[in-house]
């Protein structure tokens, strides 16, 4: 059974082709990476998924459903949780509150249900401590967990994360591998990664984009072998 | 002491103690108050939109102006009691906030504010062009002996006073439920950062129409009131002046906090107040205290003692 698939899915930026006609699934319950270098796509095509920005042609379906025409918050209310490349807090209001935001639509006014989940996305990620600081004080690692805590709290079906690991500490990677592990089973999940080690060592498969188009497509071994995608990416990387 | 029943305590507390001040308010400063309170509700209106859901509008005097004409003309025209014309009053605030509504959402940032602006500056040409039932600028006065409901007559100074209080107390329980409640919260997210709140599973749109109207909607009871306990209603309450207005009160009072719209307006009324008994150039010292402030407490007075503290403060 399939979660999440596209089906000739393009975005064009004026002249250019951001994607390029990308067919893909992923079936439920895998951890899928999504790699690729600088300006391969990756970004544009999970804000695709997400209903973040609009396909130029293409569908694609969640769960078994069209939602090409969806707004993006209905298909986060049908189970995608996304994480933004660029952090993407709300700086001014607590850690708590932050995460608080990305529950309550699902906890409809049960303030206890509110504070058990948020405490719980928190200590997932090990930031509970900071729950009363402002989000805007805390430091760009932590951030950026705080990110990945906002949406692993949703409990969705499908978790988006873009670039996660970017900008944290050797020991925060550590524990972000681990995070994933825990959660290989309880959701499918979406990762775009630049850090190799950290795809290897949690992904069940992995898609390479380039220039917008699907380059390979197979398991942490078989992509680590492609000699094409050596010449592609790991080599420039 | 939760900060929620903080938070309920000291509103109440300010509603009491202007309670109690009503006994032993000297008569100039008692109608000030009563003017004040009554405008307060039209700051709090705005406050929700700009406040809140961080919506610059310009053009809030169209809101206050169709409950002021909604009552009035009903009154003078169709020869309505003053309870029904209130409802009518409060309607056409409700009408006028939701279509103007779903034509701004289609507008951001500058846009929203001309496109407000725009509209409020139609509504004022409206008003004067059908001079003949509204009297342009000259205005409609409403009689004294109209100005009552269930036999207590409004156009009495104490009578007017409580009438000015409960309406304030009324949107002071409703801005403070908003604001605790998750509607609130979202509206504070939208404000903040909308691309992530729209990320997050909210109705973006929805949430702002809902702003526009609840606080159109403010706006205009405060518009009606204001005409059925003053008796009057004139063509320069729906000028830009009007719209200007409650976005200063609320400024100065604390953008996006309960009490700064009371502040603001109050701090405002006796500044304006006082500086015309000193000198003709008013305008100066007032322009004068207002630079200062937004230098040195930017946030407005109570957004700094927020800052400065009561962190709780809703
Ligand atoms: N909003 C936009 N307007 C114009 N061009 C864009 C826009 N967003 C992305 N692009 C272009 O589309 C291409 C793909 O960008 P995208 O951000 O999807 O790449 P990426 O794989 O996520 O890269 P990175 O690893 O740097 O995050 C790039 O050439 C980029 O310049
Ligand atoms: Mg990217």
């Amino acid at each position: 059974m399939n979660l999440l698939s596209t089906h000739n899915l393009s975005r064009k930026f004026g002249g250019i082709t951001a994607v390029d006609n990308i067919s893909f699934v992923i079936p439920t319950g895998q951890v899928r990476a999504l790699i690729g270098p600088n300006g391969a796509g990756k970004t544009t095509f999970v804000s695709m998924l997400s209903g973040r920005i609009a396909a130029t042609e293409g569908q694609v379906f969640f769960d078994g459903i069209d939602v090409t025409k969806e707004p993006a918050h209905l298909r986060i209310r049908a189970g995608m949780a996304y994480t933004f490349q660029i952090t993407s807090i709300y700086g001014r209001l607590s850690v708590f509150e932050n995460v608080a935001l990305a529950v309550r639509w699902q906890t409809i006014g049960d303030e206890n249900e509110t504070k058990r989940r948020v405490e719980d996305a928190l200590a997932e990620v090990g930031i509970s401590d900071r729950a009363t600081q402002l989000a805007g004080d805390l430091s760009y690692g932590h951030q950026r967990l705080l990110e990945i805590a906002m949406g692993l709290c949703q409990r969705p079906k499908l978790l988006i994360l873009d670039e996660p690991t970017q900008g944290l500490a050797d020991s925060e990677i550590n524990q972000f591998i681990r995070l994933i592990s825990n959660l290989r089973g309880v959701m499918t999940i979406l990762l775009i990664e630049h850090n190799i080690d950290v795809v290897m060592r949690s992904a069940d498969a992995i898609t390479v984009l380039n220039n917008g188009k699907v380059l390979a497509e197979g398991s942490p071994k078989e992509i680590h072998e492609n000699a094409a995608v050596q010449a592609a990416y790991l080599g420039t990387s | 002491m939760s900060e929620l029943k903080k938070s309920w305590l000291l509103h109440l507390g300010i509603v009491a103690l202007l309670f109690v001040l009503q006994f032993v308010l000297p008569s100039y400063h008692h109608a000030s108050m009563a003017r004040i309170m009554v405008l307060t509700c039209y700051a709090m209106g705005y406050n929700i939109l700009f406040g809140y859901t961080g919506l610059l509008s310009l053009g809030h005097a169209l809101f206050f102006a169709a409950g002021m004409y909604g009552l009035s003309l009903s009154m003078q025209h169709l020869e309505w009691l003053a309870g029904p014309a209130l409802i009518i009053g409060l309607l056409s605030g409700v009408v006028v906030s939701l279509t103007i509504g779903l034509l701004l959402l289609r507008t951001t940032g500058v846009a929203f504010m001309i496109v407000t602006l725009m509209f409020s500056q139609a509504g004022y040409l409206t008003v004067l062009y059908f001079g003949e039932f509204t009297r342009g600028d000259e205005g409609l006065v409403i009689q004294q002996e109209l100005r009552s409901i269930a036999g207590i007559d409004l156009s009495d100074p104490t009578s007017r006073y409580f009438a000015a209080l409960l309406l304030m107390t009324i949107c002071i329980i409703v801005s403070l439920r908003v604001v605790q409640a998750g509607f609130g919260r979202v509206l504070v997210a939208i404000r903040e950062n909308n691309e992530r709140t729209r990320m997050l599973g909210y109705d973006i749109q929805r949430h702002k129409l809902s702003a526009i109207v609840l606080s159109g909607t403010m706006s205009a009871a405060a518009g009606a009131c204001y005409c059925l306990l003053f008796g009057y209603a004139g063509a320069t309450f729906a000028s830009v002046q009007y719209s200007i207005f409650p976005l200063l009160w609320v400024l100065l009072g604390g953008a996006g906090t309960v009490l700064g719209p009371f502040v603001g307006t109050l701090f405002m009324f006796y500044l304006i107040d006082l500086s015309s008994g000193l000198t003709t150039a008013y305008m100066l010292i007032a322009g004068f205290s207002l630079v200062m402030l937004t230098l040195f407490a930017p946030q407005g007075l109570v957004g700094e003692i927020r800052r400065r503290g009561l962190r709780w403060l809703p």
